[in-house]
């Protein structure tokens, strides 16, 4: 569309805006880490405008790229990220000065988030349109499913904690289920898109509700199957928590029945109860959580609730306002710098910073499901709800482990918590909602199908309309191809002169592509 | 460094901490309801609000050739019946399709469309609605198509059970 700009009004893209907050951001990120040396050490650190200028370095960078990659995308999923980020970095950076001995850590998650943002660069370059994905649906399948058990494979995995969820290269560690997320969501997507009509399908209606024939139970099986294996096998709750968790939104989303979530409860409770009672694990934090403030479980080693205890001690130690960076005891709580470092924001932002944290990742949820709705296409739709799913589901468990509304589990906070996997994979989260959201946003004009390439009219009266061939009969229900082909491939949908007086718009040479 | 310093900065950070929140808000609240228009437009304020300024632009290329017709060119298509319902697109020179597949520009996920169902193209200064070769057909103003129609404002076209309706 190179045509004169007063010719079609463009949409807002609200990239100021994004600058803005991007900005305000890294300010608040900047002060945070400030405040941090100065509560522990008296002094603002030494290296406080080499931190800023990285931080500001990375969140532009993106912010430029988006600009120019993605213009149409939403305008506060980076700033999230980025002040989502930063102040995990500045507590983790807390919690390493507590230390006997300092650790460096915040470095090191620094340069992991510089990972993150990179690879979330990668992202936007190599996805050009995330209908591009779901040519790869089983493809993510499989890899979800290999990097899901390459923890158990002997010699590569690792046992942390009790969790086998880890592979270690060396001295590197890394958690693919991470990853395995991420393809599963595109699996998932891929999948329910073009089999969602048979769960839709007939079935028997018990009390109002019309449950899915017992032969459709196929898929829900699987995944519950799966997530009982990983917990079984890796003996990590969390994780299997959140893949059927996602598993069970994402039909819930693709076929709008209640019935999907009441089935996915049932089987889910029932595994978790039987769990509870087979696996000392399980059980281990089941009852820590029921009894915490009782003596036995609280002097329990290992396993009794005194990391839980100490984190609600902490988080009432923080108040409304908190403590302030540097001035409370967060160190109190094992793992204060991961797994308990919304205990730590408890006590050292109080309440009020709480707040701030969560409404952030309500943000990130809200832009995801709005994203999913303004979508015109049920790929794009599914991926959107599942990615912006996983967030949310990851910070109910983690949060609700850690205020003790539910049993504590392993997994991580996003963007806060160290540990390198979870931040690489929700910064690839969020470059794939902001793709999908410029796909969303983008005006029609812009917006580029397989089918048809927009183009202007040649010349006045002609009205030119560049549409190559469809495949008229073509009764694929839904053409695994993907829809966009990107433009290289598209040349021959741009209408020459020679087409102008074509009564009908059925132009042969093009129709080979499909 | 004072205890009072310290106390200061500390509240500034809460400052600068919900000065963040507020601005996500206000970016959030222009873009569900828009800076002018209501909050029922589907595709949000930041699309449907240059609709009028945009409006015109097809117009005065096709005025020269297309003058006694130019007047009556319906400007938006908007859903008024089925799963869609409520969703409006504006018609700006590029064509629209509508189909089951996911290429389409609005896909209609009903068993009565087709992959490729119908398509709506600029000919000659005024839009033009074809079936592309459709199981079920396109019904427009209540009749089944046989031809290309062209669009009036105010044409009522139904694929499968997804009705639209051109608008001004």
């Amino acid at each position: 569309m190179s045509q004169a700009p007063s010719q079609v009004a463009r949409p807002r893209t609200y990239r100021l805006a994004e600058l803005g907050l991007m900005i305000l951001a890294i300010a608040v990120a900047t002060s945070a880490y400030a405040l941090v040396g100065l509560g522990v050490e008296d002094t603002v650190p030494a290296n406080v405008y080499g931190y800023a200028g990285w931080l500001a370095a990375l969140g532009l960078v993106l912010h430029i790229i988006v600009w120019i990659k993605a213009k149409y995308a939403d305008p506060v999923l980076v700033p999230i990220a980025v002040l989502l980020n930063g102040l995990g970095l500045a507590m983790i950076y807390r919690v390493d000065l507590g230390r006997d001995e300092y650790q460096g850590s915040a470095m090191t998650q620094l340069v992991w988030m510089t990972l993150g943002v990179g690879l979330a660069i990668a992202v936007i370059f190599v996805v050009k349109d995330h209908r591009w994905l779901r040519r790869y649906t089983f493809v993510s399948g499989f890899a979800a499913l290999l990097f899901l058990l390459l923890p158990l494979v002997p010699g590569l995995g690792k046992t942390v904690n009790g969790a086998r969820i880890w592979i270690g290269v060396g001295p590197m560690s890394f958690q693919p289920g991470e990853i395995a997320k991420i393809l599963l969501a595109i699996f998932f997507a891929g999948y329910l898109v073009s089999y969602k009509d048979q769960l839709v399908a007939a079935g028997p209606k018990i009390l109002g509700i019309r449950f899915p024939r017992l032969r459709d139970f196929g898929p829900i099986v699987i995944a519950w199957v799966a997530s009982v294996g990983i917990l079984v096998f890796e003996r990590d709750l969390g994780t299997s928590l959140l893949f059927f968790g996602l598993f069970v939104a994402m039909l819930y989303v693709a076929t709008s029945k209640v019935s999907w979530i009441i089935l996915g409860l049932g089987f889910f409770s029932a595994g978790a109860v039987a769990a509870t009672f087979i696996f000392s694990h399980v059980g281990q934090r089941v009852s820590g959580w029921l009894n915490a403030l009782s003596p036995e479980e609280y002097n329990k080693t290992p396993g009794g609730s005194y990391q839980l205890v100490q984190g609600l001690f902490g988080m009432s130690n923080g108040g409304l306002v908190g403590t302030g960076f540097g001035e409370g005891r967060p160190n109190m709580v094992p793992y204060a710098e991961s797994d308990f470092i919304y205990a730590s924001f408890g006590e050292e932002i109080g309440l009020t910073g709480l707040f701030v944290i969560l409404l952030c990742y309500l943000f990130i949820f809200q832009r995801g499901i709005r994203t999913a709705q303004q979508l015109r296409d049920g790929f794009g739709t599914l991926l959107a709800t599942g990615l912006s799913f996983t967030i949310a589901l990851q910070v109910f468990v983690v949060v609700g482990g850690v205020t003790r509304l539910i049993p504590l589990t392993g997994l991580t906070t996003p963007f806060l918590a160290q540990g390198g996997s979870s931040l690489i994979a929700n910064w690839m989260i969020i470059a794939l909602l902001l793709r999908i959201s410029d796909n969303a946003r983008r005006p029609v004009e812009d917006f580029h199908t397989g089918v048809l390439k927009i183009t202007e009219d040649p010349e006045p009266g002609s009205a030119g309309a560049s549409v190559q061939a469809h495949n008229t009969d073509e009764r694929t229900r839904r053409s695994e191809e993907p829809a966009r082909r990107s433009e290289e491939e598209a040349p021959t949908t741009t209408l020459g002169p020679a087409d102008e007086d074509a009564p009908t718009d059925y132009l042969g040479p093009a129709g080979g592509e499909r | 460094m004072s205890e009072f310093t310290v106390t200061v900065f500390r509240l500034a950070f809460f400052v600068l901490l919900w000065l963040f929140v507020f601005g996500v808000a206000g970016v959030l609240r222009r873009d569900i309801f828009g800076p002018r228009r209501g909050r029922k437009s589907r595709r949000g304020g930041s699309k449907s609000a240059p609709a009028p300024a945009s409006r015109p632009a097809p117009a005065p290329r096709q005025a020269p050739a297309a003058a006694p017709i130019a007047h009556a060119h319906p400007g938006t298509i908007r859903v008024t019946d089925g799963p869609l319902a409520g969703t409006s697109l504006m018609l700006s020179g590029a064509p629209v399709t509508f189909g089951r597949a996911p290429d389409n520009t609005i896909v209609i996920n009903d068993d009565f469309a087709s992959s490729h169902h119908a398509r709506i193209s600029a000919q000659n200064g005024a839009w033009l609605l074809e079936d592309l070769g459709s199981t079920n057909g396109t019904i427009v103003d209540g009749s089944p198509m046989t031809g290309p129609v062209r669009l009036r404002i105010g044409t009522r076209i139904t694929i499968g059970h997804t009705t639209l309706e051109t608008r001004s």
